[in-house]
């Protein structure tokens, strides 16, 4: 591990400040935009949104001033600006179908969105160090198994569209994978470091290329036949290809060895083509995604494609196109519905706000003093990007459609949030790692330590 | 871990770089083909959202787009419905722009034709919306009204047709049908009405005046074969022609009867312009052998049978069979046996011979305007052909007025004025009461309109029907429509 180089002193809280008002003014500007082309007026909520969105932002960046004063200044305001233009193309989708604010999506999604940045505020106050996390390994692991498996269940398992990946009680549903996604990027951050020095010893080489130990091979295993029983049990290539994906990538950043992307690729190599020899429903994506236009399948790619198509270079404008023509045009295909409305240029500028926040993310990686610090940021924002990458390279055709929620912008509670949380984790990291910490600085790590002794177990 | 991590940084940006190929392929590479895809919703229902041009006649629309409450933002209306479907045609979300101007000119309406480009720049700039062309057309409505009333509720086809320019003046099919409700948003209502109509035995959707199964010309062919033989320079009217009773046909046993029973003249014989007159089939039988299927076969193609219009709808091409033997050669002459004609192409035959023998191509779309309603374009008159010399058109005029004078066509006469015309009674099947024809035009001396009426099955005279008796009225009234101004 290396040492932090950069010796931040500022805490960019007025950064964050300027930028989140910003973030603000955009969304407002979309909803009013929304409101002149669909139903020719300003919307008469537009003032009471303003005040109640720039409140609960103020809140959130006074309780950032109050315990994370030197958390990375762009991430607040990616999430707000992300969760905001959602929360309008939800809007505008049920203006389209004919639903006014209490009746369609986006009252509830509002609320969600409240209610997600709040637990990211509490989990901010009560979190005062990630470190505290990893003291919970095996509780966490094991709930993020069991909420994994959750959806299984009778009774309160739901199968929707064909993937078992919901749970549902009394009316209230939710997608219990959301959250198991970060308790167990958190597992695997707190495991990972522990056994990361036995996994990085090489054992034989084959071709000269150096491969771990056998007795190592157990955990990646583990990972895979999960995964493969996510894919098997529930139907959710999505979520399988996420969570083998991300334990891979951090079991790579743990022990820098390449061997195990080499093993991890190979394993998911077999897996997929095993699965798509065995499934009916797995070869229908891969021939939909070789030709969406093929006469008598789903049309649901085709929709989008032409969605985007309708949009340009430029886009229609809000609420000039008809996004509502794609199905899940709020969840899964939120982005074709950005593409019809504001355009390329609209998914660029998304997609690089995306990759902002994996950016600001991996820095936060690069810039934590510990070890699973480090794991968990990297992991985290990983997380992100592959749900990203999965989500919309499904629907732009870079890969078979899997079916994940699109962060922030989806239509869907358990999804929203679960990315608050993880923004509210990176805030909690980039705190540790930006600010200028007089007692350990000069201290070297115990990684570098050479002295230091290796487990094997 | 660093390093690592600055790995799994330059994967994350590979990610993002092919999502944002991936984009740019689909909305700026691939954006054209997949708009232009059959089956695109919404390019559909763009073309929807703008207004689409309206057709007039006479300074009033018979199709317009109203503004509408919903997803398609204007509705199409026909507030003359019926009266004007064969020309108008339809616009439906489910079924397209169908059939008439609608169809046939759904480019300039909907305002994506290349020669509205000029136009759509000045649009962009000046930030109108962009509309459709407005269509004006030739029909004169007094006219449409009269053949549209005086056809009454009989299944048939008037046009009505100005013999100097070739404009369309009156273009009338029944049974007809209401573009409106397949115009409808509706759209289950409207895919039963679609069922209803395009699976009704009379066939409503069918313009007959230009389509149609064809009918057989019956006795107007007369006028062909009359115009054949005054151009080969071996007749004039006076010349005598075998006329009796019963025309024997050679290589069978079968006769070609008069109708009435009788002989055309004393002794068995007549000359043409009496036979014309009472429309005598064994002289025309005898006459048509005597000249031979290949100059009437050429007559005929040089009026239009076996070539393509468009007005802009396609006319079916009216048919003279390619091969005849003798007896077939005699019943063709008198627009039987398997000749076919549109009423479009025995107007168009009337309308030669009253313009001195020049056929002008029909059209029914006078002006293409703009949605300033300034003109862009507009038709000049075409010569569709030279079928017969002038001599021979004024032969066959002056035959003409015999016919409506003193002939089968008495019914047609407009008092006060010169009227030429040719009747036809058209044998279909046995059994079944004939198709019955009248062609002509007013006034003979200076003609302003050329008509062919038919009506099929004898409408409602069956079989008491004749062409004198039941059509000649119809276009007389549809004549004085014309003159009457």
């Amino acid at each position: 591990m290396s040492t932090v180089t950069t010796h931040v002193t500022k805490t960019r809280r007025n950064t964050e400040l300027v930028l989140l008002a910003f973030a603000i003014g955009i969304v407002l500007l979309a909803y009013a935009n929304v409101g002149m082309a669909v139903q020719d007026t300003v919307p008469a909520d537009l003032g009471t949104l303003g005040i109640g969105i720039g409140v609960l932002a103020l809140v959130f960046h006074l309780v950032l001033r109050w315990r994370a004063a030197y958390a990375d200044p762009l991430l607040l305001p990616i999430a707000t600006l992300l969760n905001g233009l959602g929360l309008v193309m939800i809007h505008r989708i049920d203006l389209a179908k004919g639903e006014d604010i209490s009746e369609g999506f986006a009252l509830r999604q509002l609320e969600w969105s409240a209610l997600a940045s709040i637990a990211a505020m509490v989990l901010l106050v009560l979190i005062k160090d990630h470190r505290l996390l990893s003291r919970y390994t095996f509780t966490l692991g094991l709930t993020g198994l069991g909420l994994l498996l959750l959806p299984l269940l009778p009774v309160i398992g739901k199968n929707v569209n064909g993937s078992r990946i919901w749970i549902g009680f009394g009316g209230f549903n939710l997608q219990p994978g959301e959250i198991a996604k970060i308790t167990l990027t958190i597992f695997f951050a707190a495991y990972l470091v522990q056994t990361r020095d036995a996994l990085s010893l090489v054992g034989r080489r084959v071709l000269g290329f150096p491969l771990p130990r056998a007795r190592d091979l157990g955990p990646i295993m583990i990972a895979w036949l999960a995964s493969l029983g996510v894919l098997v049990f529930q139907k959710d290539l999505g979520s399988s290809l996420l969570f083998f994906g991300l334990f891979v990538a951090m079991l790579y950043v743990a022990t820098e060895r390449r061997a195990w992307i080499a093993i991890g690729l190979t394993l998911f190599a077999v897996g997929t083509v095993v699965a798509w020899k065995l499934f009916a429903h797995l070869q229908e994506r891969v021939t939909l995604w070789l030709d969406p236009f093929a006469p008598g399948q789903s049309d649901q790619i085709a929709k989008g494609l032409m969605g985007m198509a309708a949009g340009g270079m430029f886009g229609t404008g809000l609420g000039q196109g008809r996004p509502e023509e794609t199905y899940y045009a709020n969840s899964d295909f939120i982005m074709t519905s950005f593409g019809e409305e504001l355009g390329l240029i609209g998914v660029m500028a998304l997609l690089v706000l995306y990759a902002l926040i994996v950016e600001r993310g991996l820095r936060t990686g690069i810039g934590a003093r510990d070890g699973f610090g480090k794991l968990l940021a990297t992991g985290l924002a990983f997380s992100l990007a592959l749900q990203v990458f999965v989500v919309v390279g499904g629907v732009t055709r870079v890969i078979p459609l899997t079916g994940l929620t699109t962060p922030f912008m989806s239509a869907g509670g358990s999804s929203l949030l679960a990315n608050w949380v993880i923004v509210a984790l990176l805030l909690r990291i980039s705190d540790q790692a930006r600010r200028p910490d007089v007692q350990e600085s000069g201290n070297a790590s115990i990684g570098q330590d050479e002295t230091q002794v290796v487990k094997v177990r | 871990m660093n390093a690592p991590i600055r790995r799994i940084g330059i994967v994350v940006a590979a990610m993002f770089c092919a999502l944002l190929m991936s984009s740019t392929l689909i909305q700026f590479v691939q954006a054209k083909d997949l708009r232009e895809r059959p089956g695109n919703r919404r390019t559909l229902l763009a073309s929807y959202s703008k207004e689409r041009g309206s057709i007039l006649v006479g300074g009033n629309a018979v199709a317009v787009s109203k503004e509408a409450d919903d997803t398609f933002k204007w509705q199409r209306t026909y507030p003359q419905a019926k009266m004007y479907a064969p020309v108008t045609g339809y616009y439906s979300f489910t079924y397209g722009a169908g059939r008439g101007i609608e169809g046939s000119y759904d480019d300039l309406l909907s305002g994506s034709s290349d020669s509205l480009f000029y136009r759509r720049l000045v649009d962009v700039v000046t930030g109108r919306p962009p509309a459709g062309a407005t269509l004006e057309l030739t029909v004169d409505p007094a006219v449409q009204k009269a053949a549209w009333d005086a056809l009454g509720n009989q299944r048939g086809a008037v046009v009505a047709l100005d013999p100097k320019t070739g404009a369309i003046l009156a273009m009338v099919s029944k049974p007809s049908y209401d573009p409106n409700l397949l115009a409808d948003h509706d759209l289950p209502k409207v895919s039963k009405a679609w069922s209803t109509l395009s699976t009704d035995q009379d066939h409503p959707l069918t313009n007959r005046a230009i389509n149609g199964n064809l009918y057989p010309p019956g006795s107007t062919f007369k006028l062909i074969t009359a115009a054949a033989a005054l151009e080969s320079g071996q007749y004039t009217p006076a010349s005598e022609l075998d006329a009796p009773a019963e025309l024997d046909l050679p290589q069978t046993s079968v006769t070609l009867p008069n109708i009435t029973g009788k002989e055309c003249g004393p002794g068995g014989k007549d000359n043409l312009k009496h036979a014309l007159k009472i429309s005598c089939n064994t002289a025309f039988g005898s006459l048509g052998m005597a000249l031979g299927q290949d100059k009437l076969r050429s007559q005929a193609r040089k009026f239009g049978y076996g070539q393509s219009v468009t007005v802009p709808m396609r006319v079916t091409p009216s048919i003279f069979p390619a091969t005849l033997n003798e007896p077939q050669l005699a019943q063709s002459a008198i627009g039987q046996f398997d000749v076919r004609a549109t009423p479009m192409q025995v107007a168009m035959v009337s309308a030669a011979i009253a313009n001195g023998g020049k056929e002008m191509t029909p059209y029914l779309v006078k002006n293409v305007r703009d949605s300033d309603l300034d003109v862009i374009d507009s038709t000049d008159p075409q010569e569709f052909a030279k079928p017969i010399s002038g001599q021979t058109a004024s032969q066959l005029n002056d035959m003409m007025q015999a016919v409506v004078d003193g002939g089968s066509g008495r019914k047609a006469k407009i008092p006060g004025m010169k009227v030429a015309g040719k009747t036809g009674t058209a044998q279909t099947a046995k059994g079944k009461a004939a198709d019955v024809w009248f062609t002509g035009f007013a006034p003979a001396d200076n003609p302003r309109v050329a008509v062919a009426v038919v009506v099929e099955d004898g409408g409602t005279m069956a079989d008491e029907a004749s062409g004198g008796i039941v059509a000649a009225p119809i276009a007389k009234k549809v004549m004085e429509a014309v003159v009457s101004r």
